[in-house]
């Protein structure tokens, strides 16, 4: 088991330190970053002097060590921009974008998994049929145009929610959040329903493959047999074994609702990181954007570790299969 | 749904494929609606009423015109005018030709490299497999609109810089996919056969080879198809992908997004629907697909 976890370990560090390198030389050999930074009437000398004063004008290798030495420390530079740490920057908006998976993430489920188990255990029905109908849509819809319908209909023709921005923030527990007010709540329904549409498709389809399979499987029968209700064969034998894969595939799935949510951040003005790195993107603020790829790598490179190692403590073939590679 | 299944004995795999693939309706729908918008975006220039980029034809009095109004051209705008004033449905017409062109061609380069990779990963094996499919790993264990977000930030902007971002984001599903099917293909007897008679490793891999692995990547190609015109369409919206010059789906919707507070919805929600129509079509197609080029998935 030991043996299991350094090696996944060792795996992950490849993993960020193979994009270390890729963000370096992607930001640092591919364009050069200091026309970005003078403006567009700058002198041959102010744009020399501006390449020393960032070190630009060393070998290539120096710049790198000293990229190196620099992010071990915590340290990605100041914002072109905004002129603050540039990490410091990202984690001041990090806890309104988890806020926001989070929130998405509890709406998948409780939006997914009633639809798939109704799906799962009566196929023939024709309201089976529109759900899965609706969970290819939910595949198809592009989510920042689904976006900017929720905004159309519930904010302008309704009027009932907020457009855009975040509700008034307090720290509970040491958590940044504006989830204690029903305002905050308001303002957080549409960009969470929107980033969870294409999780709830999915939460869909795997609840429904989930209880067909479980439907037929003995302890069913079995329970069935006993005379137990139908609502206890469903709320407790079923339930409780689909939602293994349901949890397994939503964790992995967590990362990707982070980097969605440059997207949603972006149409309702939430102001979290996603938000941030594209106004980064656009304004050439290359710290920034060094900063938040290297936040969110770090990000999935823990998820995907703490999965790996709950799977394989739960379940050892996955671990056996690991070392007879 | 029997009596379609029960004649296909004398014809050939292809007519029984097709066969297979018109008993589904919603398919055929599917089908049906990507040839319509194929066939609009192709002759877009003889169809739309208007050039839009023809600045000469576009009149800022017709700006922000509600669907069915008169241009001052004299023609109806069925769908409404945009800002500057061009007609919606005209727009949509060419914004189509962008959209399929940059999805298609992306997604055409992309399967060209992800499958020779693939490729040489299962028929080699070793060490070269191993890199390789780290390497694929590691990018599909990010989301494709991050990587595309970066990509285009250390890029920038224009159609040829997301044509490679989009091909960057969608090779390794390729390279996957191939090398799962051409690792069960490469230990059969004709792949040996092949070899004894003294072919070289090429001709082995693409005559031999690649066309008994070429079902599953049909499949992922329509979803990969359909997945990259949304995320150019995403990027385009977000202001990183196309410029104002190449006005694709995602563009004009980007266009509409500042009209939509005041009510405006027609200029983001035509060209969207446009879109939603697009993508929708190629994963109908894409499911049936799925559903008759694998037999072990039959229903």
């Amino acid at each position: 088991m030991l043996a299991f976890i350094i090696r996944r370990f060792a795996q992950a560090l490849f993993v960020v330190v193979a994009m270390v390198v890729i963000v370096f030389f992607g930001t640092n050999v591919v364009g050069d970053p200091v026309w970005m930074m003078v403006p567009g009437d700058a002198t041959q000398e102010q744009v020399e002097e501006v390449r020393r004063a960032f070190g630009f004008d060393q070998p290539v290798y120096v710049q790198f060590f000293r990229f190196l030495a620099d992010i071990a420390q915590g340290d990605f530079g100041r914002s072109y921009v905004h002129g603050g740490s540039a990490i410091r920057l990202i984690l001041d908006r990090m806890p309104a974008t988890l806020e926001l998976a989070v929130v998405a993430l509890i709406f998948a489920v409780i939006i997914g998994l009633p639809l798939g188990l109704f799906a799962g255990l009566k196929p023939d029905h024709p309201a089976s049929r529109a759900i899965m109908a609706g969970s290819i849509l939910g595949f198809s819809l592009p989510t920042f145009w689904v976006g900017l319908m929720l905004i159309m209909f519930f904010a302008v023709m309704l009027g009932w929610l907020p457009a855009t921005g975040r509700g008034p923030v307090t720290t509970f527990l040491g958590i940044e959040t504006s989830l204690h007010t029903l305002k905050g709540w308001q303002h957080i329904a549409l960009p969470a329903l929107n980033l969870a549409l294409l999780k709830i498709s999915l939460v869909i389809r795997l609840a429904r493959s989930g209880t067909r399979e479980a439907s037929l499987q003995d302890y069913v029968k079995f329970a069935r047999a006993k005379g137990l209700s139908p609502r206890r064969i469903v709320g407790v034998h079923i339930l409780k074994n689909i939602m293994i894969p349901i949890v397994t595939v939503l964790g992995l799935e967590f990362g990707s609702l982070v980097a969605f949510s440059v997207v949603t951040e972006t149409i309702f003005a939430w102001p979290g990181m996603g938000k941030l790195l594209l106004e980064s993107i656009q304004r050439l603020d290359r710290p920034l954007v060094v900063a938040y790829v290297m936040v969110v790598v770090l990000l999935f490179v823990t998820i995907n570790l703490i999965v790996d190692i709950l799977y394989s403590a739960l379940d050892p073939r996955v671990r056996l299969a690991g070392k007879s590679e | 749904m029997s009596d379609v299944v029960a004649t296909p004995r004398a014809k050939g795999e292809f007519a029984r494929f097709v066969d297979r693939f018109l008993e589904d309706r919603v398919a055929v729908f599917g089908l049906g609606l990507i040839t319509l918008i194929v066939l609009l975006a192709v002759f877009a220039p003889l169809i739309a009423p208007q050039n839009p980029y023809d600045l000469a034809k576009v009149d800022i009095m017709d700006s922000r015109q509600p669907p069915g109004s008169k241009s001052m051209d004299g023609f109806t705008m069925w769908l409404g005018s945009d800002g500057v004033g061009r007609d919606l449905w005209s727009g949509i017409l060419y914004g189509l030709r962008i959209s399929l062109m940059v999805g298609l061609l992306s997604g055409l380069i992309a399967a060209t490299i992800g499958l020779c990779i693939g490729l040489i990963a299962a028929y080699f094996g070793g060490r070269i497999e191993n890199v390789i499919m780290r390497i694929v790993d590691l990018q599909l264990s990010l989301p494709s609109v991050l990587v595309a977000l970066i990509l285009v930030a250390l890029l920038g902007k224009g159609v040829d810089k997301i044509i490679i971002a989009l091909i960057v984001v969608q090779w390794a599903y390729y390279a996957r996919t191939v090398r799962g099917s051409a690792l069960v293909e490469r230990r059969k007897e004709y792949v040996e056969a092949a070899r004894s008679l003294g072919l070289s490793h090429t001709r082995t891999m693409l005559k031999h080879i690649l066309p008994n692995c070429l079902a599953p990547v049909i499949v992922i190609a329509t979803v990969q198809t359909a997945h990259a015109i949304s995320l150019e369409a995403t990027l385009s919206f977000l202001g990183v992908g196309l410029p104002q010059t190449e006005p694709s789906l995602g563009v004009l919707i980007s266009n509409g997004f500042q009209y939509m507070l005041s009510g405006k919805y027609w200029i983001s929600f035509f060209p969207g629907v446009a879109l939603l129509l697009t993508i929708v079509g190629i994963n109908l197609v894409g499911d049936r697909l799925r559903d008759v080029l694998n037999p072990r998935l039959e229903k």
